[in-house]
C-alpha cells in the first residue's frame, strides 16, 4: 500500500450517515420522537403567529400607544395571530359556516389534494435519503415527470383508463430518467449529488421553458407558456365526485406510502438500499454494488418525485406551465425531514404540509395573512425538529411521562 | 524539565480508562508507558496533552500545578506529541504543517522562510533528510513520522509523547526511530514512549510503568526480562495455542498468478505476486502492517479496482468477478475492520448475520424478505458462536468488539466455502474469542477448505499457519514453513527474500519471490536455535523482528469495555 | 506440511547464488522507501475535450453561418478607437474544431491529467468558438465586445461574492448551500436600511449584517449543533424566501416609500484609465461594488493563501483533528469565518437592491446562490477561480439578453442552462478535476 495516504485514511473519521437526523436514535423513544415533532410544530407556530402579529397593521397602530394602553396592543396581537390561523384551520380541515356537512369537510379535502405531491416527492426523498444521498433534485424531477405525462396527455389519443395508465407511466419514466441520472453520474464519477441535483433542477426548469415556447407543446393560440389541456381520459377521476377537487392521485400516494414501506422493511432490494446508506464500504464488502445502490435509489426516488408531478398534471392543474412544481420539491425535504425519512412519517408530514398550504391560501383571501408565512413556518419545524436542546427538552419530558 | 502526574482518573461514563495514575518524568530520560492495546495508555497521554479533561487527578510540571484546557496549552508547557495516527493535513507541504498554530508571521504575511530554516537546521542536527517543501501525502510514512517529530521540537518540547511510533513502520525504520530517541533523550528531551512492544520498550527505556486496565501494576527498569515484563502486562499466563494436527493438504484451491493491484495515484500496492493455498491448508501472512497484505484479500474477494493477473478457485477465475459472484463461488471474507467494512452498526445482528447471505433462498422469496427465518437463523447462530446480544433485534453498535467479530466469523463461515479468507481474524477481541475463533478457523481447514489468514500478530500466525507468506512493500518476499524463526521473517519483513535469509532448506519446495533483489551471501545466516515451535514464546528479544505483546500472551480489546471480559 | 506447494520457484536456487548481482539488499532498500508507482491512466479529460469537439464540430462548423462576424472594440464617442474585428464564421469554426480535436486526441495519447495551458487552449478555443458561431446565427451578425464585456462583470458581480463568502465557509470545512439566502437577505436588509436611513452606504453595512444573520443560524446548527450542513442550508434558503416574501408583501410592498426606496450606492469612472479600450468601460467603469469586488477577490486570495489565519483555516478545512492538537480552536475558526462569509456574501446582496434594481422584490436572487456555488465548485474552491468561473456565467447570461436584441435562432433557454451544465460537467471530472477541502460538510467534534 502506499505509505502516505496510511495516515490520511486511517484516521479519517467516517462521516455520519446524512440519514443521522432523519433516521433517529434508537435511544430515544417513540413517544420522545412524536414529541419533539409536536413541539416543534408548536414552537414554530407561535414564531410565525408573533411575526404575524408585529407586522399587522392594527397591532402597528396600538403599539404607538403602547404605553398607554398596553392591553390593546396585546390584544390586536392575539387577533391578529388567532385571525389568521383560525383562517388558515377553516381552510385546511373543517369550515364550520359551510351549509352542509360536504362544505364544512371540503377543506380537509383540498388538504389532502395539495398533500398528494406533496407525499409523493417526499418519499422520493426521503428514500434516497435512507440510501445516504441527499436528493435536492426532487423539483427538476417533478417537472420533467409532469412534461412527459402533460406531453402523454395531450398528445396521445388513447381510450379511457389506458390513456391514465399512460400518463401515470410517463411521469414516473420522466422523473426517473431525472433521477437516475444524477445516480449513474455519482456511480461512475463521484460526483456529489446534492451539485448534481441542484443544476439538474434548474436544466430541467429552462428545458421545460424552452419546451412550453415550441408550437407543438404550446397552447395553440395562448402567448404564455402553457401547454394545451390533457384529454379527459388522461385525468385521475375525481375520488368523492365533481363537487371536490380531491382525485385518485391521493390513492396513489397511499399506494406509494405503502409500497415504499414494503419496500424498505420487506424487501431485497430495500436491505441494500439501507445497507449503502448506513455503511457503504460494509455493504460493498458483503457484495452489494453501491454504485448500483445509488442509479437504483435515484431512479426510484426521481420516479416518485415524477408521480407528483403526474398528481399535479392529471390531477389538478390539467396542463403544463412552468409552475406547475410550485415549490413542492423543496418543499418535499422538508416532508422528508419531519417525517425522519420513515414513508408513513413522510405521509403525515406531507399532509400536515398541504394543510398549511391549502389552509395558507383561504388565510390569505380571508384575512390578508401573506401565505409566504407558511414557508417560514415550515423552514422554522424542520430546523426545530433538529434542534438538540428541543431533542433533550422533549426526551427528558417523555422519561419523565414514562416515569 | 519534570513531568508529574499524581492520582490522574479518566472516565468515559461508567468506564474507567485511568484508575488514579501516578508516574514521574524526568529529564534527561526515556520513560516508557506499556501495556497492551486497551489498557489506557493512550488516554492517559491525551489527558496530559490536554486533549481530555481528567475526571481528577492532578499534573504538575516542574513541581507547579498544571492545568490544560487544550493542546494549546500543553505545547505553550513545553509537551509536544507525536500521535499514532499522524496529525499532518495531507495536501500541505512539510513546512506549512510544521509551522500550523505556530506561525512566525511579517506584517500581515505568514513567514515560512523561518520555518524552512528551523526544518532544515533540525533535520540536519538529527539527520532527518526532511524536504520543507515537500508535500506531506507524497512521503513515506516514515519520514512523516519525522514531520511529527520535527513539529514536536520547532516548539521546543521538552517532553516528547510518542504513541505507538512504531505501529507503521518496518523493523528497519524502527531502529532508526530508536536511535533518534536516544539522541533526542542525550540533547536533554524528556520522552515518553508509549509501546506494547516489549523489544523496544527493553531497548530505549530508561525506566518502565506497566498499565494494566488503566492502573499502573508496576515500575520496573529496562534490565527487566522479557517474560517478566509480559506478565506484568497481561497478569495471567495465557498460550496461544491451538491444537490441529499437520495439514497433510497437497494440491491447489487458490492459485494466485502475477497479481497486481495499484492505488488511485498509480502506486503499485502488491506486485506480481504467485502463491498457492491448498485445500485444507492454512497459508498465514504476516508483517508490518501496510505491506499490500490488505490489498491482497481486498483484491481476491474483488474489492480493488485495478487489478491485474490471476485468481483461480478450484480452478475457476476470480478476477473480474464482482464480489458478490466471488462470495457466490464459495469465498468467506473477514475483513481487517469490522466496524468500517465487516458489519453495518445500525442493522440488527440478525440483520448482519445475512449482510451477504439475505438473497439465499432461505432468507427471501422473491424480492421479499423472510424476515422471520432471518431472526430464526440469528437464534441459532448466537446460540452457536456464543455472540452474547441483548436480542437478535438490538443494533449490532450495542455488541462488545469480541462479540462483534464473532458476527462477522459466524456470517462467513456460515456457508459451504471452498475459500475462507480472514484479515486480522482476532483484532480488537477477547481472549476467551480469540481460542474460539481460532478452533473455528481450524475446523473450517480441516472440512477442506483452504484458509488465508492475515495477521500482523506473530503468535496468531504460529498458532494457525501450515505455512506462513512474507510481503514487503507489495512485493512477496517468500513463502515459508511454520518451524521458520522469527528472526528470519523479521528479515523478510525488512525486505529480505526468502531465499536470503533461511539457510538451504531442509524442506522443499515454497520458495518464490523475486529471487533478483539480492543474494543470500550479503547477510548472516540465522542461528539456528533461533526457531522456536508454533505457538512458543519468542525466545530471542535481540530478534529482527518486535516482539508484540501478543507474541506472548494476549488480552487485547478495542476502546469499548468488552462486555464478556473475565476477571 | 513441508510438502507444501511451490508456487512459481524462484529464478535461481537458495544455493546457486554465486556473486551477487547489482547491488546488496541493503542499499536497495535504503533508496526505495516506498513502493514503486507507475501512472495511473485517465481518460476522462479525453472524453471532456472529445464532448467539446464534437460540439464544436456538429454545432459551430456544420451550422456555421456564411457570414462574417464583426466584432467592436469601440464606441462612437470614445477617445481611443480601435477599429472593428470581422471574422469568417465558418473557417474559425473549422479551425476550432480542429485545435480540439487535436487537443483531445492529445489528451487521449497522453491519459493523464491535462497541463493548464491545454485547459486553457480548449476553454479558449471554445468560448470564442461558440461566440463566432451564435453571433454568426443572429440577424445582425455585429457584437460590441465592450458592452458585451462589462455587462458580464456587472452581472458576475453577485456571484462572485456569493462564491466568496462560500469559499470561506467551505474551506473551513462548512458546505453552504445557504448563498441563496445571504444573497437574498442581503438585498432585503440593504433596501430596508438604506431607505430608512437615506444612505446607501448605511444600506450596504446592513446588507453584510442582515447576511451575517443567516449565517450565525448557519453557525449555530451546523457547527454548534452538527445538524447536517447541507440540511440546513437548504432549509435556510426556505426560510429566507418565506420571511422577505412575507415582510416583502405586509410591510415593503405597502409603504414603499418609507422602506424600499433605497438610494442607489454612487458609480465611479476613473479618469484616464476608463478611456481605455475595451479594458476602461470594463473595469474601470463601475459601481462601488464593482471595485469592492476586485479587492475582495485579492484579499481573500491573499489572506487565504499567504496569512497565518489562511493557513489555519485551509487546515481546519483539510484535517480539523490535526489543527487541533497543534492548538487551533477548530469550531471557533469555523464559525468566524463563517460570519465573514456572510459579510461578504451579503456584499453582493446589496449589489441587487443598491446598484442593479433600486427596491427589493420577492425572490430577487432568483438563485443566482446556487450559481454561486457552481461558480465556487467550477473555480475548485479558488477565489481567482471563482471569479473565472463567475466571470464565465455572468458572460452567459449577459450574451443571453444581447443575442434576444440581435434575434438568434438560439433559444435563450439553452444559454441560461449553461452554468448549470457546465458545472455538471465539472463535477464529473470532464472538465478538470473538481477536488473540494477534504473535511467539508463534516462537522468536528472534540473527543
Amino acid at each position: 500500500m502506499s505509505a502516505s495516504t496510511a495516515p490520511a485514511t486511517t484516521d479519517q473519521v467516517s462521516a455520519p450517515p446524512p440519514t443521522e437526523l432523519a433516521a433517529g436514535d434508537h435511544r430515544r423513544t417513540l413517544l420522545g420522537t412524536a414529541l419533539q415533532s409536536v413541539l416543534a410544530v408548536v414552537t414554530a407556530l407561535i414564531l410565525g403567529g408573533l411575526l404575524i402579529a408585529i407586522t399587522d397593521e392594527k397591532v402597528r397602530h396600538a403599539a404607538g400607544y403602547f404605553f398607554a394602553r398596553p392591553g390593546d396592543t396585546l390584544s390586536a396581537m392575539w387577533h391578529a395571530a388567532s385571525g389568521a390561523y383560525a383562517a388558515m384551520f377553516h381552510g385546511a380541515v373543517y369550515n364550520p359556516d359551510g351549509a352542509t356537512v360536504a362544505d364544512s369537510l371540503y377543506p380537509l379535502t383540498e388538504t389532502l389534494t395539495v398533500a398528494t405531491p406533496l407525499i409523493l416527492a417526499g418519499l422520493g426523498v426521503a428514500l434516497a435519503f435512507r440510501a445516504g444521498l441527499f436528493n435536492i433534485g426532487a423539483q427538476g424531477q417533478i417537472l420533467i415527470g409532469a412534461t412527459l405525462a402533460a406531453w402523454v396527455g395531450f398528445s396521445w389519443h388513447l381510450p379511457a383508463g389506458l390513456h391514465l395508465l399512460a400518463v401515470v407511466a410517463a411521469g414516473a419514466l420522466g422523473g426517473a430518467v431525472w433521477g437516475g441520472v444524477v445516480g449513474l453520474i455519482k456511480a461512475r464519477t463521484g460526483a456529489h449529488e446534492v451539485i448534481l441535483t441542484i443544476m439538474l433542477n434548474y436544466v430541467a426548469l429552462n428545458l421545460v421553458a424552452w419546451l412550453l415556447s415550441l408550437p407543438g407543446f404550446q397552447r395553440e393560440g395562448s402567448s404564455n407558456p402553457v401547454s394545451p389541456a390533457v384529454d379527459g381520459t388522461a385525468m385521475f377521476p375525481k375520488l368523492l365526485g365533481d363537487h371536490f377537487r380531491l382525485h385518485w392521485g391521493f390513492v396513489v400516494a397511499v399506494l406509494a406510502t405503502v409500497a415504499v414501506a414494503w419496500l424498505l422493511e420487506r424487501s431485497t432490494v430495500g436491505f441494500e438500499l439501507r445497507a449503502v446508506g448506513a455503511n457503504p464500504r460494509a455493504a460493498r464488502t458483503a457484495g452489494i454494488s453501491v454504485t448500483r445502490g445509488f442509479v437504483v435509489v435515484m431512479l426510484l426516488a426521481g420516479m416518485l418525485a415524477g408521480l407528483a408531478g403526474t398528481a399535479q398534471v392529471a390531477g389538478t392543474e390539467h396542463s403544463l406551465t412552468s409552475g406547475i412544481a410550485a415549490s413542492f420539491g423543496f418543499d418535499a425535504i422538508t416532508v422528508a425531514l419531519l417525517g425522519r425519512s420513515t414513508p408513513w412519517g413522510t405521509f403525515f408530514a406531507g399532509i400536515l404540509y398541504g394543510a398549511f398550504r391549502a389552509g395558507g391560501v383561504t388565510m390569505q383571501s380571508m384575512t390578508g395573512t401573506n401565505i409566504d408565512i407558511v414557508l417560514v413556518v415550515q423552514s422554522l419545524i424542520v430546523l426545530f425538529v433538529a434542534l438538540p436542546p428541543l431533542i433533550t427538552f422533549a426526551t427528558r419530558r417523555s422519561q419523565e411521562v414514562a416515569a | 524539565m519534570q513531568l508529574k502526574l499524581t492520582d490522574v482518573t479518566k472516565r468515559f461514563g461508567d468506564f474507567t480508562a485511568n484508575n488514579r495514575v501516578s508516574l514521574t518524568v524526568e529529564p534527561h530520560q526515556i520513560h516508557c508507558l506499556l501495556g497492551e492495546n486497551g489498557a489506557g495508555k493512550s488516554t492517559l497521554m491525551n489527558v496530559l496533552y490536554g486533549l481530555y479533561e481528567p475526571t481528577s487527578g492532578t499534573v504538575e510540571i516542574n513541581g507547579a500545578p498544571a492545568h490544560f484546557s487544550g493542546p494549546g496549552d500543553a505545547m505553550a508547557a513545553g509537551i509536544g506529541m507525536v500521535h499514532q495516527h499522524f496529525m499532518l493535513v495531507p495536501v500541505f507541504t512539510v513546512a506549512e504543517n510544521v509551522a500550523l498554530g505556530h506561525e512566525s508571521t511579517r506584517g500581515m504575511a505568514l513567514d515560512l522562510n523561518s520555518t524552512r530554516a528551523r526544518i532544515r537546521e533540525i533535520s540536519d542536527r538529527f539527520g532527518f533528510a526532511v524536504d520543507p517543501d515537500a508535500v506531506v501525502e507524497d512521503l513515506p510514512v516514515g519520514v512523516q513520522q519525522r514531520v511529527e517529530i520535527i513539529k514536536a521540537l520547532v516548539r521546543d518540547a521538552e517532553v516528547l509523547i510518542l504513541d505507538e511510533p512504531t505501529a507503521v513502520l518496518t523493523p528497519r525504520e524502527t531502529d532508526e526511530l530508536l536511535q533518534i530517541m536516544r539522541q533526542l533523550r542525550d540533547n536533554g528531551t524528556s520522552i515518553v514512549f508509549i509501546s506494547h512492544k516489549l523489544r523496544e520498550v527493553r531497548a530505549v527505556s530508561d525506566v518502565i510503568t506497566v498499565i494494566r486496565r488503566g492502573e499502573v501494576v508496576g515500575r520496573v527498569g529496562p534490565e527487566t526480562a522479557t517474560d517478566e515484563l509480559a506478565a506484568l502486562m497481561v497478569g495471567r499466563d495465557v498460550s496461544l495455542t491451538v491444537a490441529k494436527e499437520p495439514s497433510l493438504a497437497t494440491g491447489a484451491a487458490l492459485e494466485v498468478r502475477d497479481l497486481t493491484v495499484l492505488g488511485d495515484n498509480g502506486v503499485v500496492l502488491l506486485d506480481g505476486v504467485d502463491l498457492d493455498v491448498a485445500p485444507g491448508e492454512i497459508l498465514a501472512v504476516a508483517g508490518v502492517q501496510g505491506n499490500g497484505q490488505t490489498e491482497l484479500t481486498r483484491a481476491l474477494v474483488g474489492l480493488e479496482k485495478r487489478v491485474s493477473g490471476s485468481v483461480r478457485l478450484a480452478g475457476r477465475e476470480l478476477t473480474g468477478l464482482r464480489t458478490r459472484e466471488v462470495l457466490a463461488h464459495g469465498v468467506g471474507f473477514v475483513p481487517e475492520d469490522r466496524s468500517t467494512d465487516g458489519l453495518v452498526d445500525s442493522f440488527s445482528v440478525a440483520e448482519n448475520l445475512v449482510l451477504d447471505r439475505y438473497r439465499e433462498r432461505g432468507f427471501a422469496a422473491g424480492p421479499s424478505l423472510r424476515r422471520r427465518a432471518i431472526a430464526e437463523h440469528a437464534r441459532s447462530e448466537v446460540g452457536e458462536y456464543d455472540i452474547r446480544a441483548g436480542s437478535v433485534d438490538s443494533p449490532v453498535a450495542t455488541l462488545s468488539g469480541g462479540n462483534q467479530q464473532k458476527v462477522v466469523i459466524a456470517r462467513e463461515l456460515g456457508r459451504p466455502l471452498k475459500l475462507f479468507v480472514a484479515s486480522q481474524p482476532t483484532r480488537g477481541v477477547d481472549v476467551g474469542s480469540i481460542e474460539f475463533i481460532h478452533r473455528r478457523i481450524v475446523a473450517e481447514r480441516d472440512r477442506g477448505t483452504a484458509v488465508l489468514i492475515v495477521s500482523t500478530e506473530l503468535d496468531e500466525v504460529y498458532a494457525l499457519a501450515d505455512r506462513i507468506a512474507v510481503f514487503f512493500h507489495g512485493r512477496l518476499m517468500g513463502i515459508v514453513g511454520p518451524e521458520t524463526p522469527r528472526g528470519a521473517l523479521g528479515r523478510m519483513m525488512a525486505g529480505e527474500p526468502a531465499d536470503a535469509v533461511l539457510p538451504p532448506a531442509p524442506w522443499d519446495g515454497s520458495r518464490s519471490g523475486h529471487g533478483d533483489t539480492g543474494g543470500p551471501t550479503a547477510h548472516d545466516l540465522v542461528p539456528s536455535d533461533a526457531a522456536p515451535q508454533p505457538g512458543s514464546r519468542p525466545s530471542h528479544p535481540g530478534a529482527n523482528v518486535p516482539a508484540s505483546p501478543r507474541d506472548l500472551a494476549t488480552e487485547p480489546s478495542d476502546d469499548r469495555p468488552e462486555g464478556n471480559r473475565t476477571a | 506440511m513441508s510438502t507444501a506447494t511451490a508456487s512459481q520457484p524462484s529464478p535461481r536456487g537458495p544455493g546457486a547464488a554465486g556473486p551477487v548481482p547489482g547491488p546488496a539488499p541493503d542499499a536497495e532498500l535504503a533508496t526505495s522507501a516506498a513502493n514503486r508507482a507507475v501512472g495511473v491512466r485517465t481518460y476522462r479529460p479525453a472524453t471532456g475535450l472529445g464532448v467539446l469537439a464534437l460540439v464544436s464540430f456538429a454545432v459551430f462548423a456544420l451550422h456555421a453561418s456564411s457570414r462574417a462576424v464583426r466584432f467592436r472594440f469601440s464606441g462612437d464617442g470614445d477617445v481611443v478607437r480601435l477599429p472593428d474585428a470581422e471574422v469568417a464564421a465558418a473557417p474559425y469554426a473549422w479551425a476550432v474544431t480542429i485545435v480540439l480535436v487535436a487537443l483531445a486526441g492529445y489528451a487521449a495519447v497522453r491519459a493523464r491529467k491535462l497541463p493548464r495551458w491545454v485547459v486553457a487552449l480548449a476553454g479558449f478555443c471554445f468560448v470564442t468558438g461558440f461566440l463566432v458561431w451564435i453571433v454568426g446565427t443572429a440577424q445582425t451578425p455585429s457584437i460590441s465586445v465592450t458592452a458585451l464585456l462589462a455587462g458580464s462583470v456587472a452581472l458576475a458581480t453577485p456571484l462572485v461574492f456569493g462564491a466568496l463568502g462560500g469559499l470561506l465557509c467551505e474551506r473551513s470545512g462548512v458546505v453552504n448551500i445557504a448563498i441563496e439566502a445571504q444573497l437574498l437577505f442581503g438585498a432585503f436588509s440593504a433596501a430596508i436600511a438604506a431607505t430608512v436611513s437615506g444612505s446607501a452606504w448605511v444600506g450596504l453595512l446592513a446588507a453584510m449584517a442582515g447576511s451575517v444573520l443567516v449565517s450565525v443560524l448557519l453557525a449555530v446548527f451546523a457547527i454548534r449543533y452538527r445538524v447536517n450542513q447541507v440540511i440546513v442550508g437548504v432549509v435556510l434558503n426556505v426560510l429566507v424566501s418565506g420571511l422577505t416574501g412575507f415582510l416583502f408583501a405586509t410591510v415593503l410592498q405597502p409603504s414603499a416609500a418609507a422602506f424600499n426606496t433605497p438610494e442607489r450606492l454612487p458609480h465611479v469612472r476613473i479618469p484616464v484609465l476608463a478611456e481605455i479600450p475595451v479594458v476602461g468601460p470594463v473595469l474601470f467603469d463601475q459601481s462601488v461594488i464593482g471595485y469592492i469586488m476586485y479587492a475582495a477577490v485579492a484579499v481573500v486570495w491573499f489572506a487565504l493563501h499567504r496569512t497565518r489565519w489562511g493557513l489555519r483555516t485551509r487546515a481546519v478545512g483539510e484535517h480539523p483533528k490535526a489543527a487541533d492538537t497543534l492548538g487551533v480552536s477548530v469550531n471557533a475558526l469555523r464559525t468566524r469565518n463563517v460570519l465573514l462569509g456572510g459579510a461578504v456574501a451579503g456584499l453582493g446582496g446589496a449589489f441587487y437592491t443598491l446598484v442593479s434594481v433600486s427596491a427589493f422584490t420577492r425572490d430577487m436572487t432568483a438563485g443566482s446562490g446556487y450559481i454561486a456555488l457552481a461558480a465556487l465548485i467550477f473555480g475548485r474552491w479558488n477565489p481567482v477561480g471563482a471569479l473565472l468561473a463567475s466571470l464565465l456565467f455572468g458572460f452567459a447570461s449577459n450574451l443571453e439578453s444581447i443575442l434576444s436584441f440581435l434575434g438568434t435562432p438560439v433559444p435563450s433557454q439553452f444559454l441560461a442552462m449553461l452554468p448549470y451544465v457546465v458545472t455538471i460537467m465539472a463535477v464529473a471530472g470532464l472538465v478538470g478535476r473538481s477536488r473540494g477541502p477534504a473535511a467539508s460538510g463534516e462537522p468536528y467534534r472534540k473527543e
